[in-house]
């Protein structure tokens, strides 16, 4: 009940937590991921978790989140769930996708209001 | 450089064929699917395409010991195993037996931020994952084309779309892609420019307020097919197909001969009856006995213990059961028993396809010895003569084949034969025609052979006696003697009653009347 109770106040504002599918070593696939890499320490700094999912090993947890293109970016935190497909080369755009702005806006307005 | 007609090109084997195990399909397409290749099947909305492809999966996976692997773009599994459960499919059940393997492909492009280079790996690793669960044979992906409307690269996705043709191919799975039929295009993205091997076109149309499924196969690479447009139904035993034409007027023909129940019917056709497997039309006017007659023949094939098949386009099993009983016939021991199939439908409920195929089916479910269609009339009003007139023709060719004794009644204006009979006459092998003759103020009813192929048959016009103990034929010379005596015309229905005013002096030698009206008591 405690680390719940922790858990989720930590998580549901401001921290992401991701999931980049991937289907093995990949070009594309190494590129999306310094890519993100990259965007996250920009961006989110200490404020998210990157899951590396690789389907060649682990093809069932493909349906799971209806991956079809590789490679392909999920954000499960914060909700609702959004999806980049792309090596993430155009950084603007994943922003947009992960709706960074969006949620800090959302976020300063909320503090405001507090 | 390897030449154009060198002998490896000779030696290829010929293309091997998966059945699909729909009824009639693998007749028209000489065996089924080009096994190991992709076929698309297309169609309008509503063509039956996915009923097409999830029919080829479970008879695969029931039938033909070749699992399957479904993946679905636009319904879930939920939903489609909802709407194929009423045709006796059950694919969870064939999921949990690992015999099919379903997957939903969710796509919603609202969610998805497309960004730089990608490609369609997942649904390969989703595919592959599948296909090696369940050991299968044979995919069905349903609507492939989704993926249009997920994604909005159309160079990356024509690119992948090849690449999971050939991917199919180099697996040597057995593949029914179902695509939307396009604006002047087969498929509405030209999925039919990657795939070359095999197109089957689905069509629903409406014709006068009935509906008529086709199909076509528009290409077949490498195999003869049937180029024509075949019609189809969709049933409780899922979908069948009815080759239209491919007869060749190479039936075996029967000597034996088979009772047409009225005895006397059977001295005038050399003492015997029908030839088995030949086709008998009862022509006449309205209550002159045409289904009294049939009947007959009915019950006679009954008592010897062989299949009746009973199809009114006029009335319900129960009203005919009931009138046949006045002549002594009962129908119910021979229902009971299974002898006695009987089916009515409305000539106006089906296009001339679906009479057709609808008769082919039960044909083939119930193998019977004998049909009676009772009136083949009825279908003119149902649609055109020159319909009806193919129908019977494909009809009578397929009960030949079958070995199927087939007797037709036909309704036709008093002492005249109906133009549509005309047209009919030469499928016909014994045409027994029905009449009234009037005579000293009365209605007599006469029965004479017009035709009988292959026999020798009584040329005399005899009256036609309905008893309680069936149907009865009065002496050969007693209408005609009185029309020997009587030689104008009588058309005119003036003279008939001046005439028979006339006559009335020999109402007692010609000892007609009395007989009659003994009989119809």
């Amino acid at each position: 009940m405690k680390k719940n109770s922790r858990e989720p106040a930590a998580w549901a504002d401001n921290h992401f937590q991701l999931r980049l599918y991937v289907a093995g070593q990949t070009p594309k696939s190494l590129a999306a991921l310094s890519n993100l890499k990259r965007i996250c320490a920009t961006h989110l700094e200490g404020r998210y978790r990157i899951e590396v999912i690789d389907l060649m090993k682990n093809p069932q947890l493909a349906q799971g989140d209806q991956i079809l293109a590789i490679p392909t970016l999920v954000r499960s935190l914060p909700k609702p769930i959004r999806k980049i497909i792309g090596d993430l080369s155009d950084t603007e755009r994943v922003l947009v996708g992960l709706d960074l702005r969006g949620l800090q806006v959302r976020n300063a307005e909320k503090n405001a209001g507090a | 450089m390897a030449q154009r007609n060198s002998p490896a090109h000779h030696d290829i084997a010929a293309l091997e064929k998966t059945p699909t195990g729909i009824l009639g399909l693998d007749q028209i397409s000489g065996g089924g699917l080009p096994t190991g290749r992709t076929t698309i099947v297309c169609g309008g909305p509503g063509c039956g395409k996915t009923m097409l492809g999830l029919e080829f999966l479970v008879r695969g996976a029931t039938e033909f010991n070749e699992p399957g692997v479904l993946i679905a773009f636009e319904e879930t599994p939920e939903e489609m195993a909802r709407n194929v459960a009423s045709l006796g499919f059950d694919l969870k059940d064939l999921a949990r037996r690992k015999k099919l393997s379903l997957d939903f492909v969710y796509l919603e492009p609202s969610e998805i931020q497309e960004t730089g280079e990608y490609d369609l790996e997942g649904l390969f690793i989703r595919l592959q994952h599948a296909v090696d669960s369940v050991g299968a044979k044979r995919v069905m992906l349903d609507t492939l084309e989704a993926l249009f409307s997920g994604f909005s690269n159309p160079g990356i996705l024509r690119a992948e779309i090849r690449r999971l043709f050939r991917w199919l191919k180099q697996k040597g799975l057995t593949t029914v892609v179902t695509a939307e039929k396009g604006d002047g295009t087969l498929t509405r993205h030209g999925l039919e420019e990657y795939v070359s091997d095999c197109v089957i076109l689905l069509d629903h149309r409406i014709r006068e307020q009935i509906s008529t499924r086709r199909m076509r196969i528009v290409k077949y690479r490498g195999t003869k097919h049937g180029a024509d447009e075949y019609p189809f139904l969709i049933d409780e035993n899922g979908m069948s197909v009815l080759p239209v034409t491919s007869m060749e007027l190479q039936h075996k023909v029967s000597n034996q001969r088979v009772p047409t129940g009225v005895p006397d019917l059977d001295d005038m056709l050399e003492g015997k009856g029908y030839f088995r497997g030949s086709s008998v039309l009862i022509s006449g006017a309205a209550g002159c006995g045409k289904t009294l007659l049939a009947a007959s023949f009915a019950e006679a094939t009954c008592k010897r213990g062989e299949r009746c098949l009973f199809i009114g386009f006029e009335e319900s099993m129960d009203q005919i059961t009931r009138n046949v009983k006045s002549v002594g016939i009962d129908f119910e021991p021979f229902v009971k028993k299974g002898l006695l199939v009987h089916r009515a439908w409305r000539p106006t409920q089906y296009g001339m396809e679906m009479h057709l195929l609808r008769i082919h089916k039960l044909i083939e479910t119930y193998k019977p010895s004998n049909i009676i269609i009772d009136p083949i009339t009825n279908l003119i009003t149902a649609s055109t003569e020159k319909d009806v007139h193919s129908m019977l023709m494909r009809l009578m060719d397929f009960l030949k084949e079958k070995g199927v004794t087939s007797v037709f009644s036909s309704l036709s204006k008093i002492g005249e034969i109906a133009e549509s009979e005309v047209g009919i006459s030469s499928l016909i092998d014994t045409w027994v025609l029905l009449r009234y003759t009037e005579l000293f103020g009365k209605r007599h009813r006469g029965l004479f052979v017009l035709k009988a192929r292959g026999m020798a048959h009584s040329p005399e016009l005899r009256e036609m006696l309905i008893t309680s103990q069936g149907i009865k034929l009065g002496p050969a010379d007693a209408l005609l003697a009185y029309r020997d005596r009587e030689r104008e015309p009588q058309l005119d229905h003036q003279a008939a009653v001046s005439k028979s005013v006339r006559s009335k002096g020999n109402r007692r030698t010609a000892g007609l009347t009395r007989r009659s009206s003994r009989g119809a008591r």
